[in-house]
């Protein structure tokens, strides 16, 4: 039963998360930014808004149990800069602009997903 | 090994639990923001990693549970607990089992039970949130995981050689 720290095994599964988990986070960043793309806000699993990418503005999200998210897009980006949720996680994530990148408040079930255009509309939502 | 006195084992069970209440306190007091919720250091899965060696299953997945009980009731709250219990008995039995089953050393255990751990939480995410986007953080995920697993099993490795001396020395 393995006393040893590591060995030839080890070092080959090590090998191989590093370039998976490499290799899928090379492929998300080589994307371009989601031009003309929408930030779909979602609170508890319901889609309740979609602002576009390319327009400046302010949002304050009511998410679920009376928290809330101030989503700000500016210069094609989507950021969460204020929330009520203790932990602030969403607020230190840094904005999302590519399609599919998402911020997420797990305290509020809110979801910020970015979408690529019009043709991702609505999906997942049951 | 570590089973024949109950006194023994009440012993090291407590030392354990205690060990990983202390490195959960410190890692609190170390903030990690790398833009990606969810990236950690884990040291306190060096404790469940090192119970896996040092006692039998059960006493390993006691461990594993009271110090998920007690330190999110301490440090988090019931919802961050909800998150650490789906992470850490993914990453419990991952590891169990390859501690036992595999040839793989300490190193390549923990980094399993890391990557475990990230994808545990990320499914209980996708429950509650009801949403799959929460895969895209999954590549981040299994880097922080494997890195915080190789840490920890480096780390883990160590620790339970020196244990299995210091109580080996003690019993006689």
């Amino acid at each position: 039963m393995g006393k040893k720290l590591f060995g030839r095994r080890d070092l080959i599964l090590l090998a191989v998360f590093l370039l998976i988990g490499g290799a899928a986070l090379l492929f998300q960043l080589a994307r371009p930014a989601a031009a003309g793309g929408v930030a779909e806000v979602s609170v508890d699993g319901e889609l309740v808004a979609a602002l576009p990418l390319s327009e400046d503005g302010e949002m304050v999200i009511e998410g679920y149990g009376g928290g809330e998210n101030t989503l700000v897009i500016r210069d094609g980006e989507a950021d969460i800069v204020a929330a009520t949720c203790p932990d602030g996680v969403c607020v230190r994530h840094r904005p999302v602009s590519r399609e599919g990148e998402s911020i997420i408040c797990l305290p509020n079930r809110v979801v910020v997903t970015i979408r690529g255009g019009k043709e991702a509309a609505v999906d997942g939502v049951a | 090994m570590a089973s024949r006195k109950p006194a023994r084992k009440a012993a090291l069970y407590g030392l354990l639990t205690a060990l990983a209440f202390i490195f959960a306190y410190v890692e609190s007091l170390i903030p990690l923001n790398l833009g990606v919720p969810g990236v950690k250091l884990g040291l306190a899965n060096l404790v469940v990693l090192a119970a896996l060696y040092l006692l039998d299953l059960k006493g390993a997945f006691t461990v594993a549970v009271v110090r998920i009980v007690l330190t999110g009731l301490t440090f988090g709250g019931l919802f961050s607990m909800l998150y650490s219990l789906a992470g850490g008995l993914l990453s419990f039995a991952v590891m169990a089992l390859l501690s036992r089953k595999s040839r793989l050393g300490t190193v390549g255990v923990s980094l399993c039970g890391g990557v475990a751990h990230n994808a545990g939480q990320l499914l209980v995410a996708m429950a509650v949130l009801e949403t799959g986007t929460v895969w895209y953080y999954l590549p981040v995920l299994i880097l922080s995981g494997t890195a915080a697993g190789v840490a920890v099993g480096l780390l883990g490795g160590i620790a339970v050689e020196r244990l299995r001396r210091a109580f080996a020395h003690f019993s006689g």
